[in-house]
């Protein structure tokens, strides 16, 4: 695993995709920062963190692209898939050196909130949470990144299906105010979530009655409820689908000083979740 | 050493490996023979345990490659078709990476990236980056890197594609010398190559092994007989006619090519040899021959017997087989 991480960090800064993406955060953080603290006066560092975070949705598609689809495309995938290193190694070394480029920025992030210190009043406990916070949510969407690149052969689909999560997620709270909050179009939502899953399933086992029972299963269930508690389903899209507003835990820091633990927790079970991804989908490419 | 049981692979419906059975013995050369798409490819990937197999398992000194991966690897170097080569570096930091993911101790590192530098002849060339290497010298580094550590198993998908003539020869030296340690499985669409290098040869056609032995015991399984192929203006009654008192001949077959030159196969008896009788039969009947070369029943016959499907006219398949040997004569 150590021969990996080391090529791969080693990689990054030869092809420059590391130290670009280290310069371009910095350099638009340190544009925020004067004009934000220096010249208007404001104490808190983590609101500049915030601005910041447009600068991840473009970068961190920039160090996760080549990940596994240029290995794919090479070949040179044979040589880390025929060594004797388990493959959960190899996925975990390439997204520590993922992770390693992310922390250096915010390495740096850690003298900012001292400079406005030796000017004034400093909110250090909250400027160094939401830098903590902050790389986590970039290590999380490296691991979706990962996945992603997982998937494909070519960087550029990887780049641009990458850029294109990380956007709608970052529009998240905007695109979910247009959506409807009465019950009855909680109940369709339940059904096409639902129907999606049987599809799935479907897709992965070819098991039709599997499937159709799920689907027909589970609508009865939620016609059901709908009938017995139909105050059950107001609201309940906006209130699941919020969920995925994830840069919504940092916003929170930044703007209201709220630490949310279960939003880490949630950080840190989708890193979890996408790294097991790619190591099944690296599997699933083996197998198929 | 390695023993494959009822190997199937599927890809969709297509049948790329057909229940493969064979087992490999340490300190031989063996050799994987096929045409294009038979299997090799993908029989070796399996092997080394970057495809997972449909049916059937591979056993590598007695540990399952799937179920056992980390401990059945450590056995095997390999080198696939095409070299797994990381451009942006260089040939020493390549091989000191491919060490470090062997597991050789740091301790014996260098030592051993420098022999094996030697060995392979790309000492000169460690300090260049892999993207600016001929394919020549790519095809070398990535032999180094299956070679590193020295495993008791080493194999080698096409060893000798991209190299020029020297360098080949050089492989197969190498070859030679590794296989005094080592089990060395090699594929190869080359049968030349096969021929010299190995000692033991699986032939592979769709997926299915359909002949393995030693190259001589492979050569004598068509039978003994050599044959004598000869053109000549004559017509192909007046060739019969000149030979036909000439002891020593098994069986003739003629075939007219156009602009009157006919083109004859003189089966010779066993342990005969009557290319000398032909060419003074010839020069009596005053008819200049045109051609004249001895083939063997070789390898190639063998090999085209096996893997081409019976419809094919026996002439036809001498005639594309000179084809085929005059197309690796290029390559080799």
């Amino acid at each position: 695993m150590l021969a990996i991480y080391k090529r791969e960090l080693r990689s990054y800064f030869q092809s420059m995709v590391g130290c670009v993406f280290i310069a371009f955060l910095i350099a638009f953080t340190g544009i925020y920062f004067m004009a934000y603290n220096l010249m208007s006066g404001y104490p808190y560092f983590s609101y500049t963190l915030s601005g910041s975070l447009i600068v991840f949705i473009v970068g961190i598609p920039l160090i996760t692209m080549r990940s596994f689809s240029e290995e794919r495309k090479n070949k040179t995938d044979q040589l880390l898939l025929t060594a004797p290193v388990s493959l959960g190694k190899v996925v975990m070394g390439k997204y520590l050196a993922m992770v390693t480029v992310i922390a250096i920025p915010n390495v740096i992030f850690c003298i900012f909130p001292l400079i406005i210190k030796s000017q004034g009043t400093a909110y250090l406990t909250v400027d160094y949470i939401s830098i903590a916070v902050f790389f986590l949510l970039g290590c999380v969407y490296a691991a979706i990144g990962m996945f992603l690149s997982s998937l494909t052969e070519s960087q550029i689909i990887a780049f641009i299906s990458t850029f294109g999560i990380l956007l709608v997620l970052y529009l998240w709270e905007g695109i979910l105010s247009m959506l409807p909050s009465s019950a009855i179009s909680g109940l369709v939502g339940v059904l096409i979530v639902l129907t999606i899953v049987a599809f799935y399933v479907w897709h992965m086992t070819e098991n039709v009655v599997l499937s159709g029972g799920i689907e027909v299963i589970g609508a009865v269930v939620a016609i059901v409820l709908y009938v017995v508690k139909q105050e059950l389903y107001e609201n309940l899209l906006t209130s699941l689908l919020g969920r995925l507003a994830l840069a919504n835990v940092f916003t929170d820091i930044t703007e209201n000083s709220i630490v949310d633990v279960t939003g880490i927790a949630l950080y840190l079970s989708i890193i979890a979740v996408f790294v097991f991804l790619t190591i099944q989908s690296i599997q699933k490419r083996r197998w198929s | 050493m390695i023993e494959v049981r009822n190997l199937v692979k599927k890809y969709g419906t297509h049948l790329a490996v057909d229940h493969l059975d064979f087992k490999i013995e340490s300190g031989r050369i063996y050799g994987f023979l096929g045409p294009n798409g038979a299997g090799k490819s993908t029989t070796m990937n399996i092997m080394t345990g970057y495809l997972g197999a449909t049916e059937g398992e591979v056993l590598i000194d007695g540990h399952d490659i799937l179920k056992e991966p980390e401990e059945a690897k450590k056995h095997i170097g390999y080198l696939p078709e095409q070299p797994p080569l990381y451009v942006d570096m260089t040939v020493r930091e390549y091989l000191e990476f491919a060490a470090e993911l062997k597991g050789i101790p740091r301790a014996k590192r260098e030592e051993e990236i420098t022999e094996i530098e030697k060995m392979v002849r790309i000492k000169d060339v460690e300090h260049r980056l892999i993207k600016n290497l001929s394919k020549g010298y790519r095809q070398r580094v990535g032999l180094a890197q299956a070679v590193l550590g020295f495993p008791e198993i080493i194999i080698l998908d096409e060893p000798s594609v991209g190299l020029d003539p020297k360098q080949i020869i050089e492989i197969r030296e190498l070859i030679r010398k590794l296989s005094k340690n080592h089990t060395v499985i090699l594929s190869s669409h080359i049968l030349a190559e096969v021929r010299e290098v190995c000692d033991y040869i699986l032939i592979i056609s769709k997926g299915k092994l359909v002949a393995s032995d030693t190259p001589e015991n492979l050569e004598k399984m068509l039978g003994e007989h050599n044959s004598v192929e000869i053109e000549t203006g004559a017509s192909p009654s007046e060739v019969r006619l000149i030979l036909k008192n000439m002891p020593g001949i098994e069986m003739i077959e003629t075939q007219e090519k156009g602009d009157g030159v006919t083109w004859a196969k003189i089966t010779e008896k066993k342990g005969e040899d009557i290319r000398e009788q032909i060419f003074t039969a010839f020069a009596s009947a005053k008819t200049p021959l045109l051609t004249l070369k001895a083939t063997g029943m070789t390898l190639e016959d063998v090999f085209m017997e096996l893997t081409q499907s019976d419809t094919v006219p026996d002439a036809f398949i001498a005639k594309t087989k000179w084809e085929e040997v005059g197309t690796d004569a290029g390559d080799l």
